[in-house]
Parts: structure tokens; C-alpha cells; sequence
């Protein structure tokens, strides 16, 4: 499959833009990553004659052949302890898990390799590596396929977490993640790959080292990442209704940390909403929440509220998984509850 | 429990050895014991901390391996890895020193005993995960490949890792895609505590790599000789062919780390294997060469020594590394090339 190519339109800034889906996105920053440097190959199971378990690598094995698309046996901890060993030599490999449960069994060379070797060398060693897996739930995919643990990884300092949650970084962040010196890990959340939007033509690399404002609001700060964000967008659209004006942060690196995005914007709002689909113990809303009862607690007019994932591993059948997961509802019944306490 | 009958001889030495080669095989094996035997000592003094894994015993198993690489050649060591460094020509001062934790140290004091690290002899260090260095090999290897290097990648590893899981996936992976990896397994017959027979159902390793279409030898790994034969030959075997392993049998006589009560092994089991020790048996084959003597013998043990006092001296005066960098280098400074 080619660069997303349809109906191009102009947009009121003149840059053209293609229909295209996040995966096509993805496939797109591949694409070009290949083009531009020699040195990246990707592998993981299934990437080659399959396409990919979620087809986003649909058709590069023609395009490039099996030593760039390179099939792995299910051997987690052996290909990406490859990956981590092929960068420390030269190569800058994009390896693909299937989901983030199997990058479980890889957990050891991600930890104690690919996040170490540089510290513990005394910084003669480094580690530019790409990890890309899908996390998430909403697709009764059930306990083993379903969580989201980016919030472990981002605990975790030698690595970077990135969540792309826009197009726009669906196309952009592998590439400046593969000039990245060190190991970084992208989380695609997998209710996301179907997600259909205009992009334009020229996209191309985005920083990874921000948080952005997806939608300006006076009322309260919806803090989110990933595949909540459109969730929150639309509960914040619906918020809107009820004229209760909430700004939307998309964290899109969950390490670094962007603290200054979110302080600025609580500091102004006075109240925040953390919405995150992992679990709430020890989650990253939970350092999302401690950030800004440090950077901001006198700016507080409510307590910080959370709405996460309820603590239980994701059930099969779609009204228990639905109960499970941040909805617009719950998001909306957090603000409103955030709203109507005066501190 | 006895010496399994695979020990010694497996594999003789093919080609004759020279009397200077021979002296630096000996002088390679001696610097390694005596090295740890003073680490022992500052351990004591408590010069040295954390864990300290001593390779006393299996010094022949890196004075034979590390003259069969290229200096281009990449190496995936253990935590039981002064006797890789030393040989691969890590400095002394710069292991001692990392050893006390000084910022000279080859690792800058952040590794320790267990973490030795040096990028200019490719020695990607130790690994305290029992076969975690595995996977990394594997990737050294294939990242070689796919450059067209044609070097070798050696991997040490030792039987505790056979029982991994990685260890399998490692070993398929490389017969799979052909890669230039050479498995050196230090077969010592204990997992820390555990004794092979308690650990695996078949104690055979190279059973094990023929499952992967992996050709392997077993070799007396208290022989120098016979070590430095079939790392050379398996070598060239993996610059030409794919991956190797090498089975070496051999034993450590300290402890596992620097004490433990060794309640799982007999003092008459250690005291048998003694008697394999290659540093009484080497001398004693060099002096029926007629290529050592006292003389020649007490000369090099004094340039050891002297080498060794230079290293501790060193490190005792090397410096901490100001608390003020200890966040560095857990992000790149620099882009790698």
C-alpha cells in the first residue's frame, strides 16, 4: 500500500491535506524512515508477509524485502534484545510487539539493557532504538490484550514514552524518536488506528518533547493522552453545551514529562481532570495529579479528580469492558463534579 | 558427586605452540588469579564493595578465547567477567579503578565489579541478568551483519543461563538468520548454588545448540591450549558460516560471589578439581617443555605484581565522580554515529 493518496483539498492555511487514516499515518513515517536512512530496518512478528498484526506494516515487505522487513519468531525478548544490540552498533532498528502485554516478556532487555547501558557505562554506550507497540482496550479483546501500561514504562529513566494520539503524530514522531540517541517507545493506542482525518500532504517530523493544547478553555484543565483524547474532546465539546469551557492537554511524551505545559494551564483554569485508561494506582494520572499539587496547588480551587481505568483486567464482553474504560460520560460527570466545588 | 568424565582432554590441541605464545598464555592466566586474588584482599578492607564474582579457575577460558578475536571483534560478557576484561586488554587501572568506584574506572565508577564496560576493545560488558547478555549478542551480531563487518560476536555465558529462556530464543534466532555469533558457554556446574544435574534434564549443552541446527564442541576448559584451538577454529567458522557454540567444562573454586558457606558442593569435590587447576598443570607442561623455569616463572609473577600495585595505587588515587553528575549519561550527550 502506497502513501495515502485521495481527494487532496486545500485548507484556509493552503497546505493541501489527504484523507487518511492513523494507520496509513504510521505506515507513512515508515515509509519514509526507510527512504531516508539505510540504517533502519523494522522487526517484530508478523511485520512482513502478514503486513503487520494491525497492517500497518501492509505491504513494505515488497517495498523493501525480508533483511529490512524482517519476520521474527515469537521470541520477544530475543528481537528486542537484537534491536537493542543492532543500535548499539550502528543500525537504528524500529522493532514492533504485537501488544503491550507481550512486551512483557521482553520487559528485562527494555529495563535492564535498553534503559541501562548508557548510565552504566559511564555514557560510552548508547541505545537508538524505536520500540512501537498497540495498548489499549475497547476492542473485546479481553485481559491479555488489552491494557495499557505506558504508564509502567514512563516510571522507568533511560526511556522515552511517547503516545501519539493526533495524525499529525502518528506521522511525525518515529522519525525524530529514530534520531533520538536513546531507546524510545511509542504506544499506539489500538481503538486509534482506524481514526480517519485530513493530513497535510507535507507532513513530516514533530518534536516529541511537548505536551499540546488541543483545545483552549478557561473553566478547567482536561489532561489526557493517547486513545482518550478523542474521548475528552468530545466531552469537552459536549461540556461546552453546558457552558462549562475546558482546555484540553495532550500530553503526547509521557517521559519526559511536559510539567510546565500543565502547571501553566492549571495555574489559569484553577481546576484539573486527569483522564487516563490505565489503571489508577500508580498510574501516570497519579503523576500527573502529584505535579500539579506541586506546581499548583495554590492555584487550586478543587481537588484534582481522575478518571482512569477501574481496577480490574479488561473483561470480554463489551458492557463490562465499556464499565471498565474512561467514557465521555464519566469524563463529563468528573468535570462537572470538579466544577461545582468551590474549593 | 564426580568429575564428569567429559572434563578434561574433550578436545586435544591441534597445532604446536611456541614457547613465547605458550609464556603469554600463562602470563595472561597468572595476571587474572593474582588480580583477583588482591581484590579479595581489598575486598576485605572493604576497598571494594557490592558483589564481587571471582573467575578463579576458569582463567583459561578467557586467556584462550580472547587471542582467537580479531581486535574488531565484539564481546558479551557475564558478571563473572574480570578474567574477559583483563584479557581482552581492558587496562588494569582502568578495571581496578572501576572496581573502587572512581570516576577513572572503565565504566566511570557506575558498574562496579558486575558492569565493566570499554568501547575501544567493543567489550559490551558485563550483565548482572543471567542471560540477559544473550539477546544483546544476538543484536551485536545482526547488526554487524547488516553492515557487511564480517566480525565475530563472542558471547559468554555460563550454564545457569541454559535454563533461561532466552538462551533458546537466542540460539534459534542466530541459527535462523545466520548470525556471526559465537556462544561460549563456562560451564562450571553450578547456577550460583545449584548443581547442574539439579537444574537441567539433559546436562549436555551442545545436545542442546544441535536442536538448533547449531554445530557445538565440548572442551576441557582447564586447558589453555585446547581453548584457544577451538575458539580459533569455531571463530572462522562464524565469519564464514553462522553461529557457533562452545561447551567449556570447567570449575570456579571460590565462592559464588565473594562468600557464601558453600553447603551445595564438598570441600573433597573442590580439592579434586584442583587437580585440573590450569596454573599447576600449564607450569607443569611448560616446564616439561623445558620453556619455564624458576627464574623465568618468579620474572613474570613479579611483573604482575608490579602491574597490580601500579593498578590499585592508581585507583586509590583516582577520583569520585562529583555528586553533582550523577544524573548524567542517563540520556545520550551526544548522538552515536
Amino acid at each position: 500500500m502506497e502513501t495515502p493518496v485521495s481527494t487532496a483539498v486545500s485548507t484556509p492555511d493552503a497546505r493541501v491535506t489527504v484523507r487518511c487514516t492513523y494507520r496509513e499515518a504510521m505506515r507513512a513515517a515508515i515509509r519514509e524512515a526507510m527512504h531516508r536512512d539505510p540504517r533502519v530496518f523494522l522487526m517484530g512478528e508478523d511485520v512482513g508477509r502478514y503486513g503487520g498484526s494491525f497492517a500497518v506494516s501492509m505491504g513494505l515487505l515488497a517495498e523493501f524485502g525480508p533483511e529490512r522487513i524482517r519476520d521474527a519468531p515469537l521470541s520477544e525478548s530475543a528481537f528486542v534484545g537484537a534491536g537493542i544490540g543492532a543500535a548499539l552498533v550502528g543500525m537504528r532498528p524500529i522493532v514492533e510487539i504485537m501488544t503491550v502485554n507481550f512486551s512483557l516478556l521482553a520487559l528485562d532487555q527494555i529495563l535492564n539493557n535498553a534503559a541501562t547501558l548508557s548510565h552504566m557505562s559511564g555514557g560510552q554506550f548508547s541505545v537508538p532504538l524505536v520500540i512501537r507497540m498497540t495498548t489499549g482496550a475497547g476492542r473485546q479483546l479481553a485481559a491479555q490484550h488489552s491494557h495499557s501500561l505506558e504508564g509502567w514504562y514512563a516510571h522507568i529513566p533511560g526511556l522515552k514514552v511517547l503516545t501519539p494520539a493526533t495524525l499529525e503524530d502518528a506521522r511525525g514522531m518515529l522519525w525524530t524518536a529514530l534520531e533520538d540517541p536513546d531507546p524510545v517507545l511509542i504506544f499506539e493506542n489500538g481503538v486509534l488506528y482506524n481514526m480517519e482525518g485530513d493530513l497535510p500532504e507535507d507532513a513530516g517530523p514533530v518534536e516529541i518533547s511537548h505536551a499540546a493544547v488541543r483545545r483552549h478553555g478557561d473553566d478547567l484543565t482536561l489532561i489526557t493522552y493517547g486513545g482518550t483524547l478523542p474521548k475528552t474532546l468530545e466531552a469537552a465539546e459536549r461540556l461546552a453545551k453546558e457552558d462549562i469551557d475546558c482546555e484540553v492537554i495532550d500530553l503526547r511524551t509521557l517521559r519526559p514529562l511536559d510539567t510546565d505545559a500543565i502547571v501553566t494551564s492549571v495555574s489559569r483554569t484553577t481546576r484539573a481532570v486527569v483522564v487516563d485508561e490505565g489503571w489508577r494506582s500508580g498510574s501516570i494520572s497519579a503523576e500527573v495529579s502529584a505535579r500539579i499539587v506541586e506546581g499548583a496547588f495554590y492555584r487550586l480551587d478543587s481537588p484534582v479528580l481522575r478518571v482512569c481505568t477501574a481496577e480490574v483486567p479488561i473483561p470480554y464482553a463489551k458492557h463490562l469492558e465499556d464499565a471498565a474504560l474512561p467514557q465521555v460520560e464519566t469524563i463529563m460527570a468528573a468535570v462537572r463534579q470538579s466544577v461545582a466545588s468551590d474549593g | 558427586m564426580s568429575i564428569p568424565a567429559q572434563a578434561p582432554g574433550q578436545v586435544a590441541a591441534t597445532s604446536p605452540v611456541s614457547k613465547e605464545h605458550a609464556l603469554e598464555l600463562l602470563r595472561s592466566m597468572l595476571r587474572i588469579r593474582r588480580f583477583e586474588e588482591r581484590c579479595v584482599e581489598l575486598y576485605s578492607e572493604a576497598r571494594i564493595r557490592g558483589f564481587l564474582h571471582l573467575y578463579i579457575g576458569e582463567e583459561a577460558i578467557a586467556a584462550g578465547v580472547m587471542p582467537a578475536l580479531q581486535s574488531d571483534d565484539a564481546i558479551v560478557s557475564t558478571y563473572r567477567e574480570h578474567g574477559h576484561a583483563l584479557a581482552r586488554g581492558i587496562p588494569m587501572n582502568a578495571v581496578m579503578a572501576e572496581m573502587f568506584g572512581k570516576v577513572q574506572g572503565c565504566s566511570h565508577g557506575r558498574g562496579g565489579s558486575m558492569h565493566l564496560f570499554d568501547a575501544a576493545t567493543r567489550f559490551y560488558g558485563g550483565n548482572g541478568i543471567v542471560g540477559g547478555g544473550l539477546p544483546l549478542a544476538v543484536g551485536v551480531g545482526l547488526g554487524e551483519l547488516m553492515q557487511q563487518r564480517h566480525t565475530v560476536t563472542a558471547s559468554f555465558f555460563g550454564d545457569g543461563a541454559v535454563a533461561e529462556g532466552e538462551f533458546h530464543e537466542c540460539l534459534n534466532l542466530a541459527a535462523l538468520w545466520k548470525l556471526p555469533v559465537l556462544f561460549l558457554c563456562e560451564n562450571n556446574r553450578y547456577a550460583m548454588g545449584t548443581a547442574i544435574e539439579r537444574a537441567l534434564a539433559n546436562v549436555d549443552v551442545t545436545a542442546k545448540a544441535a536442536a538448533y541446527n547449531i554445530a557445538a564442541a565440548a572442551v576441557d576448559g582447564m586447558d589453555v591450549l585446547a581453548v584457544e584451538d577451538a575458539t580459533r577454529r569455531a571463530a572462522d567458522a562464524v565469519r564464514n558460516d553462522g553461529p557457533r557454540l562452545i561447551e567449556f567444562h570447567t570449575y570456579r573454586y571460590r565462592a559464588h560471589s565473594m562468600y557464601d558457606p558453600e553447603l551445595y558442593r564438598s570441600k573433597e569435590e573442590v580439592e579434586r578439581w584442583r587437580e585440573y587447576d590450569p596454573l599447576v598443570t600449564f607450569p607443569a607442561q611448560l616446564r616439561a617443555l623445558g620453556y619455564l623455569d624458576d627464574v623465568s616463572l618468579t620474572a613474570i609473577e613479579h611483573e604482575i605484581a608490579v602491574e597490580i600495585d601500579a593498578a590499585i595505587a592508581y585507583a586509590a588515587a583516582g577520583t569520585l565522580e562529583p555528586v553533582s553528575d550523577l544524573t548524567r549519561f542517563v540520556y545520550s550527550e551526544t548522538r552515536p554515529a
